[in-house]
C-alpha cells in the first residue's frame, strides 16, 4: 500500500521544526529514521497531515562526551552510533543493544533519538535508556527541557514528549571501572522484535555487586525496570534467583507471537543469562 | 493531494530531476519515473528486502525512504553494481556459480546489499556473513546457495556437503 499524502516539511534549524510542530498540532509528525514511521504510513495504520523531516536540522547528530555523560544527538544514525568507539568506550549496554535492532540496512536509516521517541516496548534503546537513568533532552517552542527516562515512557509509542517538543538529545550516564553489561533477547527471527528481552549493568567490587540495573523490553506497555531483581542482586542473590524475582513482577499479556506465561517463563531465563554474562565481563 | 515538489537523484551516475508528490517513495521514483525496475517491491514495509538500494553508499530499503528525503543523493541501484566492462560483480558471479536464485524476485535485494557490505567489511567470518543475509528473504532457495555466494565473494571455505543446495 502507499502513504496518504502529507505536506513534507525540511527545516534546518530546531526552532524552526519546532514551530512547525506548534502551528501544526497533532496533524504533524516528526520523521528521523523513518524505519518505524514509513512503514506505519504505508500499512495506513497511520497518516498525518504533515511531516516534519529533523533529517536535514543542523546540531542534532553529534556524539559527545558532556559531565560524565555521553550525549547522543537526535539523528545519530544507529550503525554509526554502532561503529563508534566514543559509544564502546562509554556506555557499552549501547553498543551491545544496537546490533539487535532489525538489519544492517534499518541500521542504517534508523536512529537512537527516532528509536527513543518512537518508544516501541520490544524495541531495545527504550529499555536501554530506561535502564542506564539516561536524560532525554527536549526541544519546544519554549527552549529545551530535561526528562528523566523513568518518566519518559508513558505507554505504548507513546511518550512525555509535547505535540509542538522534539526529542533533540538523549544523555547517557557512563559507569566507571569494574562494570559489565549485557544484552539478551528471545527473537522468533534475526532481527525481529523481542519477544523478551533484558538490558544489564552491574558494578562490582570484589565479589559484592555495588551496582545493579535491570531493564526489560517485549513484557509490558513500556520497557520496564526489575527493581526487585536489582535490589536481590544488590542483597547477594545469584543470576538465576534475579531472575526468577524479575519474572514474578512482571504480567505481559497473550498475543500472536507468544502467551504471556511463555513470555514470562523466558524472562527468567534472559534476565539470568544477561546477569552472568554481565557479571563476567565485569569481572574480567 | 499535496503539491509535486522537484527531486533532484544521481542515479548510478547519471543525474535526474523529477517531479514527485512528497509521498512517492524512492522504490517507486526508480521504478516508474526512471524506468528502473531492477529494484524489486516485495513486501513494500520494509520486511523483505528485495528493494535494497545505497545511498549515499549505505545499503538501505528504498521502500522506507520517500523520494524528497533523499533530494541530492547519489543513489546505486543494481543496474549500477556491475563492472563496466559487462563482467559481474564477485557477489553476482558468485551467485551464478552457487546458484543463489530460482525465481530472481528477491536476487536485486541480496545483490545490493551483499555488494555494499562485502564493500566495507572485506574479512567476514561465516557467522557475520549469514548475520549480513538476515535482513534479505528468499522464497525459493531456502537460502543454502545464496549463503554459499556470500562466502564464496567473501573467500570464505564452502562446507562441501553444502556445495550445490542439495544437502536439505
Amino acid at each position: 500500500m502507499k502513504p496518504s499524502s502529507f505536506n513534507y516539511h525540511a527545516p534546518t534549524r530546531v526552532e524552526e521544526a519546532t514551530a512547525l510542530l506548534a502551528e501544526h498540532g497533532d496533524g504533524a509528525k516528526v520523521l528521523a529514521g523513518g524505519q518505524s514511521l514509513v512503514p506505519m504510513l504505508s500499512l495506513r495504520l497511520a497518516s498525518f497531515e504533515h511531516l516534519v523531516d529533523l533529517n536535514k536540522v543542523e546540531g542534532l547528530s553529534a556524539i559527545e562526551r558532556v559531565n560524565g555523560h555521553l550525549r547522543v544527538g537526535a539523528i545519530v544514525r544507529q550503525a554509526v552510533a554502532e561503529h563508534s568507539a566514543d559509544v564502546a568506550a562509554s556506555v557499552p549496554l549501547l553498543s551491545k543493544a544496537l546490533p539487535h535492532i532489525g538489519h544492517f540496512q534499518i541500521r542504517n536509516r534508523g536512529t537512537v533519538g527516532g528509536s527513543i521517541a518512537h518508544a516501541d516496548p520490544a524495541s531495545e534503546l527504550p529499555a536501554v535508556a530506561l535502564a542506564l537513568d539516561a536524560t532525554i533532552e527536549a526541544a519546544g517552542p519554549g527552549g529545551t527541557r530535561k526528562i528523566a527516562a523513568a518518566d519518559f515512557f508513558v505507554s505504548t509509542w507513546q511518550t512525555a514528549l509535547a505535540d509542538d517538543e522534539i526529542l533533540s538529545a538523549v544523555e547517557f550516564p557512563v559507569w566507571g571501572p569494574g562494570s559489565g553489561f549485557a544484552v539478551e533477547e528471545l527473537t522468533r527471527r534475526h532481527g525481529d522484535f523481542a519477544l523478551a528481552g533484558a538490558v544489564v549493568g552491574v558494578q562490582v567490587s570484589g565479589d559484592t555487586v555495588t551496582k545493579a540495573t535491570i531493564g526489560l523490553f517485549g513484557v509490558g506497555p513500556t520497557p520496564l525496570r526489575a527493581s526487585a531483581a536489582e535490589a536481590a542482586l544488590l542483597s547477594g542473590a545469584d543470576a538465576a534467583e534475579a531472575g526468577k524475582v524479575a519474572a514474578s513482577h512482571i504480567s505481559p499479556v497473550d498475543d500472536i507471537h507468544a502467551s504471556g506465561a511463555y513470555r514470562t517463563q523466558v524472562t527468567a531465563v534472559i534476565v539470568r543469562r544477561a546477569i552472568e554474562a554481565a557479571l563476567k565481563e565485569a569481572r574480567s | 493531494m499535496s503539491d509535486e515538489v522537484v527531486v533532484k537523484l544521481n542515479v548510478n551516475g547519471r543525474d535526474h530531476k523529477v517531479l514527485v508528490e512528497p509521498r512517492k517513495l524512492l522504490s517507486d521514483v526508480l521504478r516508474e519515473d526512471l524506468h528502473l525496475t531492477g529494484t524489486h517491491v516485495g513486501c513494500e514495509h520494509g520486511a523483505c528486502g528485495a528493494c535494497t538500494v545505497m545511498v549515499d553508499g549505505a545499503a538501505v530499503r528504498a521502500c522506507l525512504l520517500f523520494a524528497v528525503q533523499v533530494d541530492g543523493s547519489k543513489v546505486v541501484t543494481v543496474e549500477g553494481v556491475t563492472p563496466t566492462d559487462g563482467t559481474l560483480n564477485p557477489f553476482q558471479q558468485a551467485m551464478q556459480d552457487c546458484h543463489g536464485l530460482q525465481c530472481g524476485f528477491c536476487t536485486p535485494g541480496f545483490v545490493v546489499s551483499m555488494t555494499s557490505y562485502l564493500d566495507d567489511n572485506p574479512n567476514p567470518t561465516d557467522d557475520d556473513l549469514k548475520i549480513a543475509l538476515s535482513g534479505n528473504l528468499c522464497r525459493c532457495t531456502g537460502y543454502r546457495g545464496i549463503i554459499n555466494a556470500a562466502r564464496t565473494a567473501a573467500g570464505l571455505p564452502v562446507p562441501a556437503n553444502a556445495a550445490d543446495g542439495s544437502d536439505h
